[in-house]
């Protein structure tokens, strides 16, 4: 398959270990992968912000650059994250319909039919649950709010893991519970957001696992700030961050600042 | 007020305007009834089971047996009835004051206040609710005689229990006019700390006589 | 200001206030605005957040309300398609609701009730005062209710000397205590059970001296307090859960028994209803007897529902008045993207799964409304500017949960937008400066290639960094790191990477 890789904007520029897995993952399963460098961000910030006319031309730029997905030229396209899937799949069409730009709606939403997140491609379309991987570590996985409510991804990243060889996942209380970061809900509410945050902090270290996993890199972002200031220990990474690790090139939880980049 | 009528009615037509929501047909793919029977076994035992849950105190009894038990149920004191009650289910009550209540002739408040009991009949019973609907028919008196008095005895046949919710709605649809009180175990609250408490200001004992 | 013993309710809101003076019991007064009171989200939420006693209350108590509801939806089979019909038949009520209000009229009026309408709060206690009075009572009884929480009856009765008698306990606990409802299924939610004793001791006349803080004591305090009220009282006031338009019946969904004895006893009764309310038959309440309670308390069937139509000659009240309330309510419907708010039945399930709401409680959301309904129909209902509709991550555990399926994270967004809209029209430096920011983060991620030279600027945070983190930033930055860090930006972004690598190919 030819699959275009979205990596989002925060992946791009501050977590590109997360893309250069997929890429790395998708090749190894024997998929052609294209990065359409005219990318930036689905616009998810924007309109979750409210700046719905701000919002405008950085969707427009996104379904521009990922159109071609809708006509054929590539099979599908890919996102590391279910916050940037779920913002492809449920509001990039209501920004452009309000701007009053009715065709680039309707290939909005053509383009978001092709779109998934990763362990949908990989579970869904690819029809994959074991993609070799080895990671003998202790993991704990959790599910990012979007991921689970809004796109309903349920355990197809936990099968995920489970197939990976030598892992071993350890469950996480109140997984579901959301960790608090909310985009700019981090700043405009830090209190609020910061207790949330604790909680979810206390209940991975509960686990005593050596490695915290979801499929969204905001929230990773938020949950490992929080780790790493409680000096804990944990280290988290993306979901694709493990899939791709392999006894020949095997991915460290402990340098993974290193590794990464 | 008659203004406040207009202004309202117009600010609704003003707000729908052109983007009335669809009026669309509601689709009913919920259950219209239970795969089993009213008054078949497995409904029965899923009733007791919520009135059990609920603390309500349950007695399965046969016709014949009606009158002793209710006779155990009230000890020495006073019970009020409704006008239609079955005289014959009170045939075996000894050392009770039996006082009749009727729309007609009801009794004040203070009185009711004043009487240990209540015996009822039912109009429909739902199994999968724990629930017991009156609807204020002669054999089921005025809504107040089911409230105050402490003991409430309700006399429910096997026949009347149906087990979901739509199928009892269905039957009260018939005289959607009464005035009703659907009882599913004895009063309660939970508002300190969710921690529930039965018994708060409706009868504090839920009798209920299923009778075959 | 704290409201101190014996004196009468301040009639200006203040959120909870921490630091309450000595003597008084916690409560936060009575507001003049019962859908706008006390400090801005953020400041109310701080403080609530300090307040350790108040989180384990609610902690405990959404714990085990969620895992109550969660057991009793999970054994019905068909709980979905109980939400599409819940969720269809709301909307068909508001694409229909002038002509059901018209029927509902006509057949409350054609069983000898009186239909009245009221346009805003004001209107409405004037309408429910007036009726009082001509009852030459000066004492009311009153089941829980929403609606006169929002238009603040009580205080406005109080104003022409008629006592309004809260029944439904945890209402009871809040008036005691000059306190507001925090939650709209369990006002008193925020108190626990020592803290309920000692209101009950200081404020309910008649309260047993040796009174402890069992439940069960205290639940029956109130009981032998309230029943001389029940049988004396002449006039009651209610809400109404449902009211169907094809009958002109009215529902009233409870637990206690304080409702029965409310629309039962007294000689008149006063339902101050929201226009929203109605379902259009009455078969539509299978579908909301069987949703509502296993939202709102976890049980198969809450203990009691009483139904009425008009006068019944000879059983219960003999004078029923039925008030029909706007108070914003059609500037909610006027707004395509938010009407769906008027579905809810309030059952209160979006509360008690809400991280938010779990953590600051009701309080912090300065409105009768709290929680995730609270966020989008109090701003709604005010048209005011408000910062309710960012106290959300968006985490869409309301709209799992809600049985009429109102989408709030969905109409969160769009409120946003009217407040980045109003914003706009007044702004203040927090407006200007989130403006600016999206502007130019707009401009920035319009272009691959704009993109790429900005994804850039975060590697100048490098030279601060230290181990691979970052611990301090300045403002604004000093609101991610107050809490947490930041781990240091890559060397190269992937834009950059995936350039080097086509060019080695
Ligand atoms: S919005 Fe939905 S979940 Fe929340 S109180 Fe209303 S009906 Fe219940």
């Amino acid at each position: 398959m030819r699959i275009a890789l979205a990596a989002t904007c925060i992946a791009d520029a501050m977590f590109p270990q997360a893309p250069k897995a997929v890429v790395t993952l998708l090749e190894r399963l024997g998929h052609e992968v294209v990065f359409p460098a005219a990318q930036a961000c689905c616009g998810q910030m924007h309109v979750n912000t409210g700046y719905l006319a701000d919002a405008v031309p950085v969707v427009r730029n996104h379904v521009r650059t990922f159109a071609p997905v809708a006509d054929g030229e590539w099979d599908a396209v890919v996102v590391p994250s279910g916050s940037c899937t779920g913002s492809i799949r449920h509001q990039q069409k209501m920004v452009l319909e309000r701007a009053g730009l009715g065709a680039e709606a309707r290939t909005a939403t053509a383009v978001s039919e092709r779109t998934y997140e990763l362990s949908e491609l990989l579970v869904d379309v690819l029809g994959v649950t074991d993609v070799g991987a080895w990671f003998p570590h202790r993991v704990t996985y959790h599910p990012t709010c979007h991921s689970l409510r809004m796109l309903g991804v349920g355990d197809k990243p936990e099968r995920l893991l489970r197939a990976v060889e030598g892992l071993e996942l350890v469950p996480l209380e109140q997984a579901e519970g959301c960790c608090g970061f909310g985009g700019t809900f981090s700043l405009k509410n830090a209190d609020t957001s910061a207790a949330m945050l604790d909680d979810k902090v206390a209940n991975v270290v509960g686990t005593g696992a050596e490695v915290l996993t979801a499929g969204d890199w905001s929230c990773l972002m938020h949950i490992g700030g929080g780790l790493s200031r409680g000096g804990t220990g944990v280290r988290p990474m993306h979901l694709a961050e493990i899939l791709v690790s392999t006894r020949e090139a095997p991915v460290v939880p402990a340098d993974r600042q290193e590794v990464a980049r | 007020m008659s203004d406040a009528r207009t202004e309202m009615l117009s600010r609704i037509r003003t707000a729908l305007g052109t983007s009335t929501p669809e009026a669309t047909s509601v689709p009913r793919e919920y259950r219209a009834a239970g795969e089993h029977a009213a008054g078949s076994a497995e409904v029965l035992e899923v009733l007791v089971d919520r009135l059990v849950d609920y603390k309500a105190h349950v007695h399965q009894v046969a016709a014949a047996d009606l009158p002793g038990l209710l006779a155990e149920l009230l000890g020495p004191g006073s019970v009020v009835v409704p006008p239609g009650i079955d005289a014959a289910w009170l045939a075996g009550l000894a050392e009770v004051e039996v006082r009749t209540d009727s729309r007609e002739a009801p009794l004040s408040a203070v009185e009711l206040d004043g009487i240990d009991a209540v015996v009822t009949a039912a109009r429909v019973a739902v199994a999968e609710t724990g629930t017991i609907v009156l609807d204020g028919e002669p054999d089921q008196g005025r809504r107040a005689i089911s409230l105050v008095p402490d003991v409430h005895v309700c006399v429910v046949r096997t026949d009347q229990v149906v087990q979901t919710v739509p199928e009892a709605v269905r039957l009260l649809d018939a005289d959607p006019g009464r005035p009703l009180t659907w009882i599913s175990g004895p009063s309660a609250t939970s508002d300190i700390e969710l921690d529930r408490v039965e018994g708060v200001h409706g009868p504090r004992t839920l009798h209920v006589a299923l009778v075959s | 200001m704290s409201t101190f013993l014996g004196m009468p309710a301040t009639r200006t809101g203040r959120g909870p206030s921490p630091d309450a003076a000595p003597g008084t019991l916690g409560g936060v007064g009575r507001p003049e605005d019962p859908l706008h009171w006390g400090a801005s989200f953020p400041d109310a939420a701080k403080a609530a957040l300090e307040n350790d006693q108040l989180r384990r209350n609610l902690g405990n108590a959404t714990a085990t309300i969620r895992s109550k509801r969660a057991r009793v939806v999970g054994e019905v089979p068909d709980w979905e398609a109980l939400r599409d019909a819940g969720s269809a038949i709301k909307g068909d009520v508001l694409a229909r609701l002038p002509e059901l209000l018209e029927e509902l009229e006509r057949n409350v009026t054609a069983r000898g009730g009186v239909v009245h309408w009221a346009r805003d709060a004001a209107e409405a206690n004037r309408i429910v005062a007036d009726l009082v009075r001509a009852k030459e009572t000066d004492e009311v009884v009153k089941v829980k209710s929403m609606a006169t929480q929002e238009i603040g009856l009580n205080e406005a009765l109080a104003e022409e000397g008629i006592a309004a008698v809260e029944t439904d306990l945890a209402e009871l606990i809040v008036q005691l205590a000059d306190d507001m409802p925090s939650h709209i299924l369990v006002p008193a939610i925020h108190r626990n059970r020592t803290e309920i004793r000692d209101i009950f001791l200081e404020r309910m006349g008649d309260a047993p001296p040796d009174l402890t803080d069992v439940p069960r004591e205290l639940a029956m305090a109130a009981r032998a307090h309230l029943r001389r009220k029940f049988l004396s009282a002449k006039v009651a006031i209610s809400g109404a859960n449902f009211a169907v338009a094809d009958t002109g019946t009215l529902a009233v969904v409870e637990s206690e028994g304080n409702g029965r004895m409310c629309l039962t006893l007294p000689e008149t009764l006063i339902t101050v209803m929201g226009i929203e309310k109605l379902v259009p038959t009455y078969r539509d309440l299978e579908v909301f007897l069987q949703l509502l309670p296993r939202s709102s308390t976890g049980e198969r069937m809450n203990p009691y529902t009483s139904m009425w139509t008009g006068v019944t000659p000879g059983d219960g009240p003999q004078e029923f008045h039925l008030v029909l309330l706007d108070n914003g309510r059609t500037k909610v419907l006027a707004d395509e993207a938010g009407r769906s708010a008027l579905h809810c039945i309030r059952c209160s399930a979006c509360l008690n799964v809400c991280p938010v709401y779990e953590r600051v409680g009701g309080h912090a959301y300065g409105s009768v409304y709290p929680g995730p309904i609270g966020a989008i129909l109090t701003p709604q209902l005010t048209g005011e500017k408000s910062d309710l509709p960012y106290a959300s991550t968006l985490c869409g555990a309301c709209y799992e949960v809600c049985p009429v399926k109102i989408d709030i994270p969905s109409i969160l967004v769009e409120l946003r937008a009217r407040e980045v809209e109003l914003g706009g029209a007044s702004p203040d430096a927090a407006d200007r400066v989130w403006k600016a920011a999206m502007k130019a983060a707009s401009f920035a991620m319009a272009d691959g290639a704009r993109f790429r030279r900005a994804a850039r600027v975060p590697r100048a945070l490098r030279a601060i960094s230290r181990h691979g983190v970052i611990k301090r930033l300045p403002f604004p930055g000093s609101l991610w790191t107050r809490s947490r860090d930041l781990p240091e930006p890559p060397k190269q972004t992937f834009h950059d990477w995936w350039a080097e690598r086509e060019d080695e190919r």
